[in-house]
């Protein structure tokens, strides 16, 4: 870094500006301030600038400009990411995709979506559903999240089990290659086979290879019925092995989700909707479909909830209702931090069938260590949240957190899972990239990653460090 | 300078914010312009960034403040329970210390405004008078023919046709000191009168008192009250603020009361913290936590009290909208109340505002530091009203009130502003057989 790190910023964007014609670029010390950070906890470091480009031409000379100055570039969403992704690299350009935000066809006829990448990904369901169209996706964070960002992290929701993640409904993307190439992948073809499926490889990406510019999008039609309900616990492993049961009788639901003690009564302190203040785990549960199967999936999972120790299942009486049960079991994550000021979330995923000693592992570590922890999480995918609440002010107790990560981490592994589901490695997981995918599955990574961003100038440092 | 009250707040206040962004769409000044400063998240994180030392307090900040319309949307938004509208003071108060936005004319309007007018309630009254007569003696009109509004400074002159038209009698000359229901007294409640309430919309403080003694409260007005103190507290002003609650509570002995009514919402959510303003004072923080305790929204009281549900000859019901004020919904969170009210009123038929939380742009005194912003968000709001298709749409605010009547009448809309309140008092006054619910003591 320069001696003076606001001199050389504007340097730049000046630059930038002539480079650039028309260029929105930002590089006062307020607006670096602003993109310091990301959705994950304890995470900060300032931008040289911002900028903001409105169309792909403009994405696509901002790389050419920094390619051949050989500056960093992190691009970024809607910030909302979990594992730091787009948390700045010192001295970098932090491209904004949010300006790029238009929806621009809709194709009822072959059933697809085309997008800008900064698109919220709310609006594109609403989009969807405007023309009586499903998207199912759904992260927790779909008010705001963009979906380049989706894209980026592969991200699930709430309807995984039964609809698959974003992965399962990109047809098609444009993207940008670090020298400024503008590249299109994918169509509107239900099949192609025709060369590598390379649009898969920027799935997950986490913004290391290319900057999407443009989603082409799958679309379905809608359920036309949906029953919502929520199964109360008095014991976590009854919860999991609920869901294990349940997808042992050949039932996949649309909606499989759990809440710990410590999340209802976040939740229920938000959203004041009733839920159950005492119970020791929620699952909420949603079957969707033709209305007669619906009613038929519904009673066979109420009836293998009680049998697997359910207390009491509650049946949403109106959508409204089942809306509101949803929404609130989005706001989870966020409501977790009324209980410490520093919130350190997991994303633990295994076999469903080993939900149960996941569960167990989770309760026994966080004991151990004298942590308080709250679960939540895809509990039909496999995938949970347990979140540390803790201070990062206090390095002892962030110690302790650290190791108990590790070892729930390590548990996960052995059982046949993964350190990540759905929030990608970013910074926040890369030292434990190769203990759960191994040395050669890196290497294969590093080798792609030099393929497309030889001089290694998009989001540097994420997923894995640079080869030396 | 003194030390900034960011760098001394409980650090645990800005840690609460855990940047997840769940606030960003909620955020009036974050959708017009898609930048992380102007939201919620970037705001605290700039108020973060002051107090760990990663950034100076510098005029940026300041104006960054300002832009901010304080309508605590992402406070209902945010399910972390952040307190925006206690951090937001805390960061106006430190850039009003700091003098960074300190420019002569500023300084001269601000004390005018705040230090002189709005802490001197008989002034205040007489600057209305002098209004009202410039409005009624046609004044107004000669002097906008005679285009010597141009010779008003830009923004004075913008902020010209927004003077609302004065009422000709002032709260305490229509509202006797005290006043008994007729039916029997339940409860013994003080009534706020409120500042541009008072000014404005005196007769909806009449209203107020008539609903409220219709249903067996006895009303205790005190004929000259001073200013509440919320639009020094919004505006950083905290220690002007704390002398304005003192003298409140001076005026208003919260043990003495059942409950304390205001109709204003702007002031009612800052009304409701002078127990945190006053915390620590040794004389007034009991007296300020009960205040607080006590201290109602007139929609809040009404509900909690059961009110009477009037009776009614059957007409064509008419339609009515309803636009939340921001201090109601994200800052007392009450929702339901005035709802429940306008449904409860025969002949009347609620129809949902679409986006009736969204702020209408008046946000205490920024349609006048901010007038491009909020002249967008007034004809947004007007457009939604327009399109409930309602004649009438009612609020609970005096700033709404008159950002909904300029907005309207700018698009020549024939739509009316009023508020469920008094809305309730036209319905007891047309009740059959209505008799004058009240006796002057
Ligand atoms: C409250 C909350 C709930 C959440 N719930 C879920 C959930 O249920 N499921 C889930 O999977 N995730 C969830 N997340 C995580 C997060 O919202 C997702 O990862 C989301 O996809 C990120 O979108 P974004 O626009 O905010 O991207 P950002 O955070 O800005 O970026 C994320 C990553 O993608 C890259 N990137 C962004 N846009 C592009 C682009 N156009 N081209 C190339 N790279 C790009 C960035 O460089 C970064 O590495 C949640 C987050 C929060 C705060
Ligand atoms: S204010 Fe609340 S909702 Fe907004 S980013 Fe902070 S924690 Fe999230
Ligand atoms: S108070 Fe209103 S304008 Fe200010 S940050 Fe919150 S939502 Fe945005």
């Amino acid at each position: 870094m320069t001696a003076n790190p606001s001199a050389s910023a504007s340097f730049l964007s000046q630059q930038l500006r002539g480079f650039v014609p028309g260029l929105e670029v930002h590089d006062s010390p307020e607006q670096r301030a602003a993109y310091a950070y990301d959705g994950t906890a304890a995470l900060r470091a300032e931008p040289a600038a911002v900028v903001f480009p409105v169309d792909t031409a403009q994405v696509s000379s901002v790389l050419k400009f920094a390619a051949a100055r050989r500056i960093p570039v992190v691009t970024r969403g809607s910030g909302t990411g979990l594992s730091g992704g787009s948390v700045p690299v010192d001295g970098c350009l932090v491209l904004c995709l949010t300006k790029m935000n238009r929806i621009i066809e809709v194709d009822a006829e072959n059933l697809t979506l085309l997008a800008e990448a900064g698109a919220v990904t709310a609006d594109v369901a609403a989009a969807a559903a405007g023309v009586g169209l499903f998207y199912p996706p759904d992260p927790g964070s779909m008010k705001i999240s963009t979906i380049g960002g989706n894209v980026a992290e592969n991200s699930g929701g709430l309807r995984g089990l039964k609809y698959g993640v974003t992965r399962d409904y990109i047809m098609g993307l444009e993207v940008v290659l670090p020298d400024g190439e503008v590249m299109w992948t994918g169509n509107k073809c239900v099949k192609d086979v025709a060369g590598y499926t390379l649009r898969d490889l920027f799935i997950g990406s986490e913004g290391t290879l290319g900057i999407i510019t443009k989603v082409l999008l799958k679309l379905i039609p809608p359920p036309a019925a949906r029953k919502t309900m929520l199964a109360v616990y008095d014991n976590m492993e009854n919860a999991a092995k609920t869901v294990s049961a349940i997808i042992k009788a050949k039932i996949i639901p649309c909606t499989l989700e759990f809440l710990d003690k410590v999340t209802i009564n976040c939740v229920e302190d938000y959203a004041g909707i009733g839920l159950p203040r005492e119970a020791e785990a929620l699952l909420l549960i949603e079957s969707d479909g033709h209305p007669a199967a619906v009613e038929e999936e519904a009673a066979a999972m109420v009836a293998i909830a009680k049998a697997n120790g359910a207390g009491e299942v509650k049946i949403a009486a109106t959508a409204e209702e089942a809306a509101s049960l949803a929404a609130a079991r989005r706001t989870a994550f966020s409501a977790l931090a009324r209980v410490g000021p520093t919130t350190i979330l997991e994303d633990a995923t295994v076999p469903r069938n080993r939900l149960p000693e996941m569960v167990r592992c989770i309760q026994e570590t966080a004991r151990r260590h004298n942590l308080k922890i709250g679960t939540f999480g895809h509990m039909g995918d496999g995938n949970l949240h347990p979140t540390f609440l803790t201070n990062e002010k206090n390095q002892e107790e962030m110690h302790r957190v650290e190791l108990a990560m590790k070892e729930i981490f390590a548990r996960a592994i052995e059982l046949g899972g993964t350190i990540t589901g759905e929030h990608g490695v970013g910074l926040a997981k890369k030292e434990f990239l190769s203990a759960a995918v191994g040395e050669l599955n890196v290497g294969v990574m590093r080798s792609i990653k030099s393929a497309f961003d030889p001089q290694g100038i998009l989001n540097p440092g994420k997923i894995f460090d640079p080869r030396p | 300078m003194s030390e900034l009250a960011l760098k001394s707040l409980d650090y645990s206040v800005l840690q609460q914010c855990m940047h997840c962004g769940m606030c960003l769409p909620t955020c009036p000044t974050y959708d017009l312009t898609k930048l992380e400063k102007h939201s919620p998240r970037g705001r605290i994180a700039l108020m973060r960034a002051i107090a760990d030392d990663h950034l100076a307090l510098g005029p940026a900040f300041g104006e960054e403040m300002s832009y901010c319309l304080g309508c605590l949307a992402c406070e209902t938004a945010c399910p972390a329970g952040v307190d925006y509208a206690h951090l937001f003071e805390v960061a106006r108060s430190d850039v009003e210390k700091s003098g960074v936005m300190a420019n002569p004319v500023r300084s001269v309007v601000r004390t005018a405004l705040l230090k002189i007018l709005f802490t001197h309630p008989r002034l205040l009254r007489l600057v209305g008078r002098m209004l009202w007569l410039y409005q009624v003696t046609g004044a107004q009109w000669l002097f906008r023919r005679l285009g010597l509004t141009r010779l008003l400074p830009a923004k004075l002159r913008e902020l010209e046709p927004m003077t609302p038209t004065v009422l000709p009698k002032f709260s305490h000359q229509l509202i006797a000191p005290v006043e008994q229901p007729t039916g029997g007294r339940r409860y013994r409640v003080g009534l706020l009168t409120g500042c541009v309430q008072d000014l404005v919309f005196a007769d909806i403080n009449r209203d107020t008192a008539d609903v409220l003694l219709a249903n067996g409260c006895e009303v205790v007005t005190p004929p000259v009250q001073p200013c509440c103190g919320s639009i020094h507290g919004h505006n950083g002003e905290h220690a002007v603020a704390q002398v304005m609650a003192r003298r409140m509570i001076d005026l208003f002995d919260p043990f003495t009361f059942d409950a304390i009514i205001t109709n204003a919402a702007g002031c009612g959510s800052h009304l409701k913290h002078y127990g945190r303003l006053l915390a620590d004072d040794r004389d007034y923080a009991v007296r300020a936590r009960e205040w607080d305790r006590k201290l109602k929204d007139i929609n809040e009281w009404l509900v909690e009290i059961g009110f009477r549900v009037p009776a009614s000859e059957a007409a064509e019901p008419q339609k009515v909208t309803y636009h939340e004020a921001c201090h109601l919904c994200h800052g007392q969170k009450i929702t339901k109340q005035p709802r429940e009210i306008l449904r409860a009123i025969p002949g009347l038929e609620l129809t949902e505002l679409p986006e009736s939380n969204w702020c209408c742009g008046s946000a205490g005194v920024y349609n006048i530091t901010q007038p491009a912003t909020a002249a967008v968000l007034q004809e947004r709001k007007v457009a939604r009203i327009e399109s409930t298709g309602a004649p009438v749409v009612a609020t609970c605010n005096p700033g709404c009130h008159l950002q909904l009547v300029n907005g309207l009448r700018q698009a020549d809309s024939k739509v009316r502003v009023t508020q469920p309140v008094s809305l309730l008092a036209q319905a007891y006054r047309t009740e059959p057989g209505a008799t004058n619910s009240h006796e002057q003591k």
